[in-house]
């Protein structure tokens, strides 16, 4: 291969055609011009997606990261442009989310000096980046996005920051590439030690009440397949965290719901009762675990996750598989005794059946007059055929959503779970629907979030991106509100929202929508969401005083799972 | 339990990664008390050795984040008592003592220190030790006022007969290679 002259910035876009890109989320600015200018050549082998916000080209590029499983790829701008893409940075990094941020500087030898939009992204940016690196010199382009893709998805990914200062996009390099496979002091994934498998398979074997909880790392391992046969063999019930969810269908019968916070009774309750605990690809998140000192203590404890640093970091685990999630359960499986535990599992159904009484039934089909958001979120899902991809914001809707949404793909829910960033769901669902558009997006969004990046409307009306907005509007910061009623005697401080007509907003960035407030429109109003071609937004108003149950208080031990208030 | 620990991070040489290093402690509102990078043995490869006091609980996660980190090759932690650790003192002295006693000159040859340089306002003495061995000298000169006094972060080596990293480094290159 002879290399060939081109300037920096055209050596950018070469190395993205490289790495199979086809998809950019950016907003251009004056210090990364040079790299805008390159891509003019290019559009025919790359979608730009040119966002109102750069906050809003983050999150695009992480929905889109979540439904294919390919990094996202998002371009900005230095200083402010730079800056707007940290929460989502973090959002990414707490996710394990794979990003390539790309990111102007000022030229080098302004570095320091307080020139005009300068910031100093890349010190910025250091904790909540998996790796970054700034360019100065043409020729350093083409190996540095080789080691940030290679780097950004493999082992536990994560978002990588390049920063490329103008003069080196300007100068001129001769253009080779060679994708990134090694990196002498990374060690993405270990081999899996077979002595830990047998120790894990003996425990597995042994166990009454064994429960198994499956996190991000199935998906991220597209270990789904192996988790079904795994639990199928054993028998053994199976929970997920939010970020876990969609990776065993919703009806397969050994899965028994949601862990954490909002979570179903059941797994909540039985964790404290189970006397094996798997954990597969997740790292006990304080909302998941609720009170450590009071969780799992009879059980022990095998985690299987890639990351070595999640290991005993939380949680003590009796043993620990570190390794690949397919790799692991699939030795783990052939390791196992073939079992069932119909006894255990109807625990958790029992469990279940008052939960439907107590909570599920209400939610899902009220007979109060006020539209719940379990109703609307049991309608989407249903005349979808479970076959949607779900795109969440933060707060109440979202808890809703994750307990109602069901789901038969895997890939398919995408939620903002570490970070909880409020803004994620509008411009996380123009990602989805770029990274999987013959399939259905159901971004589901409160009042609150979605003002904070409601601007991104201007970018799915620009690019005719037909996703279906589903606005839960109850006219408050209503997780907050919850906490308030229950934790701080209802004194509603600074939550309730005056809104404006976002219907009105909607039609005037040429989104077609409407509102909905009495019940026996909802059906109907649901239809015509998803009949209609292009995007369109269905304000639903929801109870006022609508709230998540399930509940395990913070600080409170999972068994402690309140059914009611 | 807390007590003092010595971690030893084994790092490549790029810009930011002193950062990247001391933001995993400071993010846990952990104080480094000493830290000390430079060169190892290794031509490249980069050695830091950083000093805490914490539980070893807290310094075994610490640790684990550290080798996470893309830039690092390994990390290991230690007790004091694990390693053979050095600092190295230097005390500024007025010179007028020395004119008058030997007091100066005893303490000294006493601690086996050695003096730098002698000007006609100051002598500059050197003594390497461990930290109460260097804090008890600048203690015995201060009598007679220490005008300056600078001590450096602590240099370690394990009692191991063998250097962990370059057999580490062996396996990771193996492994490395015998991944698609």
């Amino acid at each position: 291969m002879t290399a060939k002259k081109v300037t920096g910035s055209q050596a950018v876009i070469l190395s993205l055609l490289e790495e199979g890109v086809d998809t950019i989320f950016g907003y251009p600015g004056g210090a990364i011009m040079p790299v805008y200018d390159a891509l003019y050549d290019h559009s025919e082998n790359v979608t730009h997606i040119l966002t109102r916000h750069e906050q809003g080209a983050i999150h695009g590029a992480q929905g889109f990261a979540r439904v294919t499983g390919r990094p996202g790829v998002c371009f900005a701008t230095s200083g402010p442009g730079a800056t707007n893409l940290m929460t989502g940075i973090a959002d990414a990094m707490i996710d394990s989310t794979p990003l390539v941020c790309i990111t102007g500087q000022v030229a080098s030898p302004l570095l320091g000096t307080d020139a005009f939009q300068e910031s100093d992204i890349v010190g910025m940016s250091i904790p909540v980046t998996k790796w970054n690196y700034q360019v100065t010199t043409p020729e350093e382009i083409p190996e540095a996005i080789a080691q940030a893709f290679y780097i950004a998805n493999s082992g536990r990914p994560g978002p990588v920051l390049i920063d490329l200062t103008k003069d080196a996009q300007f100068g001129e390099l001769d253009f080779e590439y060679k994708k990134c496979t090694k990196i002498r002091s990374y060690l993405p994934e270990m081999r899996v030690d077979p002595h830990h498998v047998k120790a894990a398979a003996e425990l597995i074997d042994a166990a009454k009440k064994p429960m198994v909880l499956f996190g991000n790392g199935i998906i991220i391992g597209r270990a789904e397949d192996e988790l079904k046969e795994f639990v199928e063999k054993t028998g053994i019930p199976a929970a997920w965290t939010i970020l876990g969810l969609s990776a065993l269908p919703s009806n397969h019968p050994l899965n028994v719901g949601m862990l954490g916070m909002h979570g179903n009774y059941g797994p909540n309750l039985l964790t404290n009762e189970a006397d094996l605990i798997i954990a597969v690809g997740i790292r006990f998140d304080d909302r998941v675990t609720g009170k450590v000192s009071e969780y799992a203590k009879q059980a022990k404890i095998i985690h299987i996750e890639i990351d070595p640093s999640e290991v005993n970091k939380i949680v003590m685990a009796d043993v620990a598989v570190i390794g690949d999630s397919k790799k692991v359960l699939k030795m783990l499986t052939d390791n196992v005794k073939q079992n069932n535990h119909a006894e255990w599992l109807n625990e958790f159904k029992k469990c279940m059946d008052i939960e439907i009484d107590k909570v599920i039934s209400k939610d899902l089909y009220p007979e109060k007059p006020g539209l719940t958001m379990g109703e609307v979120i049991r309608l989407a899902s249903e005349k979808t055929n479970h076959d949607a991809i779900l795109v969440t914001d933060v707060g109440q809707h979202q808890m809703i959503a994750q307990r109602y949404f069901k789901f038969n793909r895997s890939r398919s829910n995408v939620t903002s779970g570490g970070l909880g960033t409020m803004g994620f769901g509008l411009p996380a669902s123009m990602g989805a629907q770029l990274g999987a558009p013959d399939r259905t997006v159901i971004a589901v969004i409160g009042d609150g979030g979605f003002q904070m990046t409601i601007q991104e409307l201007g970018t799915i009306a620009q690019n005719k991106l037909p996703v279906k907005i589903i606005l839960m509007n109850n006219n408050f910061l209503g997780m907050v509100r919850q906490w308030q009623q229950l934790f701080f005697e209802k004194r509603y401080s600074f939550t309730e929202l005056q809104n404006p007509d976002f219907i009105m907003i909607a039609k005037g960035f040429g989104i077609d929508g409407h509102k909905v407030s009495q019940r026996e429109d909802l059906d109907s109003s649901v239809d015509k969401m998803l009949a209609h071609d292009g995007p369109y937004l269905l304000e639903v108003t929801i109870e006022k005083e609508d709230n998540v149950f399930p509940m395990v208080p913070s600080g409170a031990s999972v068994s402690d799972v309140m059914l009611e208030p | 339990m807390r007590k003092e620990y010595i971690i030893t991070v084994y790092s490549e040489n790029h810009i930011g990664l002193l950062t990247r290093i001391t933001i995993v402690f400071t993010r846990r509102k952990i104080n480094i008390d000493s830290l000390t990078v430079s060169e190892s043995a290794i031509p490249g490869i980069y050695k830091f050795t950083i000093v805490i006091h914490e539980t070893e609980a807290q310094t075994q996660k610490v640790v684990s984040q550290l080798e996470k980190l893309v830039d690092v090759m390994k990390a290991f932690y230690h007790t004091s008592e694990e390693m053979i650790s050095q600092e190295i003192a230097l005390y500024k002295v007025p010179i007028e003592p020395i004119y008058e006693s030997d007091a100066i000159e005893k303490i000294v040859r006493r601690n086996s220190a050695r003096i730098l340089e002698i000007t006609k306002d100051y002598v500059v003495i050197e003594r390497t030790g461990h930290k109460e061995e260097t804090q008890a000298l600048f203690e015995e000169l201060n009598q007679f006022k220490v005008m300056q006094f600078i001590r450096s972060g602590r240099v370690a080596i394990t009692r191991d007969p063998i250097e962990r990293l370059s057999e580490f480094l062996k396996e990771r290159d193996a492994y490395l290679d015998s991944l698609d």
